[in-house]
């Protein structure tokens, strides 16, 4: 079953880049996503069994990841599908500087979409922390490609940065790995292996000094690649850059995985009664996160940057919920899935924007309901739910997670929270409200506005997928379903909450 | 066995040294290939139980891809790039190197006031691996050439496996073959990303690289 999760992907991505005919490539794409999520609902009705010696295991927490991973990605696959009909032209303007680009070849974007599915399950299925280490560097060079979809300086500009700062962070967080086995070798014995069971197991043996320093060093890692403050820096480059659909995935899926690397640790620090260590660093990365989102999503010129750094304030708000505990753990857990699915929505309904206006500056596009009906309101709904407001689930969420702080007895931090979630709202309603109101700019009414009709402009394919996720992110917050609440509750405790 | 192990040990503190200190980027891929070579040595010399085959065999497969393919690779993307020395590197090759002296005696230092594991390798082993270490970041962010960065990585990456085998930690093969792997293939796409900024930019100057910011 693991391994029918984990080859699906491979075998297609593998597959995709050798295939010549563009259709059946495309076909591909879908069909493996497709079997990709169907596997994934297999594994809520029946658990697989750990394979490898229990290197590869699917937990509660794993689950949580991987499902919101593959619907993600199957959401993803159907707008890629659409985008790279409409792009499959030879060679477009760019956006901002009117500058002539090739794109990257379909076949090999196609490909590295499949691989970046594959490395993020192998990344959720890992119960080793070599293996998780060996899975996370993998979503950075099979994404690395995707970024730079759209050949030009500035795309390039980013993945050079990206591929840099992760690859360095994560070579922190392999010294990291070395730290806990070194960790576990003085407390002598069966410990040695770095499975995770293993070192709960031997938890109270491993020396603390080792340890402790082995969660620094994970944290700057893992945090870079997670996109918390200040080591976010490639991940405003990153998402502005890159296709739209390529952003949606890389903020709702890789950066989870990412935060399923640093959640194993604390996990283990926890276990070694070192949770107060953890905890502390994980609240304050947290909040220095939230601050600095906020201050750069204020009078933000670029709308998909806006997002990018929305996503930095709500991984924030993920660190800071699992720093406080208790039933901020199960807000955080529940986050986690309503962040990713309002977020993917935003940066789907983001790419339909940018292909009709051409541009990402906030100012220049305005009358966004008048222009696309449909994404105009995606639009706005989705910034409703990233904000936090009832009815969604992210309002749920982000309240639980008040709670949790107010319960463990932490007044300040509650504040601050609450601080920086009113400034990102007005910060991005300002931005947000403005595009979507007023009339189209002249230049649009008269040229592409005039000559398509409304359906033209928003074909299907382009706002189904984002209309589903924004119906999930509706549901969720009204009724979480039974089977997922379960879910939640027995990953909050494996995360230490009771 | 004591005696070799401290040679080759010095010797790749010289390696680094003279990664800091060399502005040809020919010259210094050469180094980071010796830096593979002399840690499959060291990997066979510390091993305080025998040489396996399992020891052999990373051993050889180590040696094969840091040593041949990658240096090979880079190679290539130079002499496609056409960019043969590091001019003006934002922190001088003598800064560098009395910067690298530096960071070799908080290496000493700080490895000597490691807790120990009582099995483990000797804590000149572990500093010289905090040394390769340091030295790969600071060639990270003291130089502008594209390639200069890649090869501080690799530096990087060869320092975490030299602190892995002081301590004699035995990762599973599957496990290890994936760490290669991995390094293998963020160099190939750095080579190939390099290979771009040189067509697109004329030049391979990361520091030149700013459009994108806040």
């Amino acid at each position: 079953m693991i391994w029918a999760l984990l080859l699906t992907p491979t075998i297609g991505g593998l597959a995709a880049m050798v295939l010549r005919p563009n259709w059946p490539r495309r076909a591909l794409l879908l069909l493996a996503a497709a079997a990709h999520t169907g596997l994934v609902m297999a594994c809520w009705k029946v658990r697989p069994t750990p394979i490898v010696d229990g290197w590869m295991a699917i937990d509660a927490v794993g689950l949580l990841f991987l499902s919101i991973t593959s619907v993600l990605f199957l959401a993803a696959a159907v707008y890629a599908v659409g985008y790279l009909v409409r792009e499959s032209h030879a060679s477009s303007d760019d956006a901002e500087e009117e500058l002539p680009f090739v794109n990257f070849p379909e076949a090999v974007f196609t490909g590295c979409l499949l691989l970046f599915l594959g490395t993020m399950t192998l990344v959720t299925v890992s119960r080793h922390l070599g293996l998780m280490w060996v899975g996370v560097e993998a979503t950075t060079l099979a994404s690395a490609p995707l970024i730079y979809f759209h050949r030009h300086h500035r795309s390039l500009e980013a993945t050079w940065k990206y591929l840099l700062v992760c690859s360095v962070g994560i070579a922190l967080a392999l010294l990291g790995n070395f730290f806990v086995a070194v960790a576990a070798r003085s407390a002598g014995g069966s410990a040695a292996h770095l499975t995770i069971d293993s070192l709960i197991a031997h938890a109270g043996a491993l020396n603390p000094l080792w340890l402790k320093a082995a969660f620094l060093l994970f944290l700057v890692g893992y945090g870079a690649k997670m996109g918390l403050a200040p080591l976010h820096t490639w991940l405003p480059d990153a998402h502005s850059e890159a296709p739209s659909v390529v952003s949606a995935l890389l903020s709702g899926a890789l950066l989870n995985c990412a935060f399923l690397a640093i959640l194993r640790t604390h996990t283990l620090l926890f276990a070694a009664g070192l949770a107060a260590f953890s905890s502390d660093l994980l609240v304050l990365l947290g909040l220095v996160s939230m601050a600095v989102a906020a201050v750069f999503i204020i009078g933000q010129a670029d709308f998909k940057r806006m997002l990018a750094y929305s996503s930095v304030e709500h991984m924030g708000i993920l660190s800071l919920g699992i720093g406080i505990g208790g039933a901020a753990t199960f807000g955080a857990m529940l986050h986690t899935a309503n962040h990713s699915l309002t977020k993917a929505m935003l940066f789907l309904a983001a790419g339909n924007i940018l292909a009709l206006y051409r541009t990402k500056s906030t100012t220049r596009v305005r009358g966004l309901l008048h222009a696309l009906p449909i994404t105009g309101v995606l639009w706005l709904v989705g910034f409703l739910a990233i904000v936090g407001s009832p009815p969604f689930g992210p309002f749920l969420s982000e309240l639980t997670i008040l709670k949790g702080a107010i319960d463990a007895g932490r007044p300040l931090v509650a504040t601050a929270y609450l601080l920086t979630l009113a400034i990102v709202f007005v910060g991005m309603a300002t931005i947000v409200l403005r595009m979507a109101y007023g009339s189209p700019p002249s230049s649009l009414r008269a040229g592409r506005l005039s000559d398509a009709h409304a359906t033209c402009r928003e074909p299907l394919w382009s706002v189904l997928p984002a209309i589903s996720l924004g119906l999930v992110v509706l549901t969720l917050g009204v009724y979480v379903p039974p089977q997922l609440s379960d879910l939640l509750h027995r990953a909050a405790i494996a995360l230490g909450a009771n | 066995m004591n005696v070799w192990l401290d040679t080759l040990l010095v010797l790749l503190i010289l390696t680094n040294l003279h990664m800091l200190g060399s502005s040809r980027i020919t010259a210094c891929i050469r180094t980071v290939a010796c830096q593979a070579v002399l840690l499959a040595a060291i990997s066979l010399l510390a091993q305080p139980d025998g040489i396996g085959l399992r020891l052999l065999l990373l051993a050889a497969v180590t040696t094969t891809i840091k040593a041949g393919i990658l240096p090979w690779l880079l190679q290539r993307a130079v002499r496609e790039v056409g960019v043969q020395t590091e001019v003006e590197p934002i922190v001088g090759f003598t800064t560098s190197l009395l910067l690298g002296l530096g960071l070799l005696g908080a290496a000493l230092h700080v490895a000597g006031r490691l807790p120990l594991p009582n099995d483990a390798g000797t804590s000149f082993l572990v500093a010289v691996a905090l040394f390769t270490m340091m030295v790969g970041l600071l060639l990270i962010v003291s130089r502008r050439k594209a390639v200069m960065q890649t090869l501080g990585y690799l530096a990087m990456e060869n320092g975490i496996y030299a602190f892995g085998l002081a301590f004699a930690i035995e990762e599973p093969l599957l496990v290890e073959m994936g760490v290669l792997l991995d390094v293998f293939v963020a160099v190939f796409v750095m080579g190939i990303a390099i290979h771009h900024i040189s067509r697109e930019f004329d030049h391979i100057d990361t520091d030149r690289l700013a459009a994108l910011k806040d």
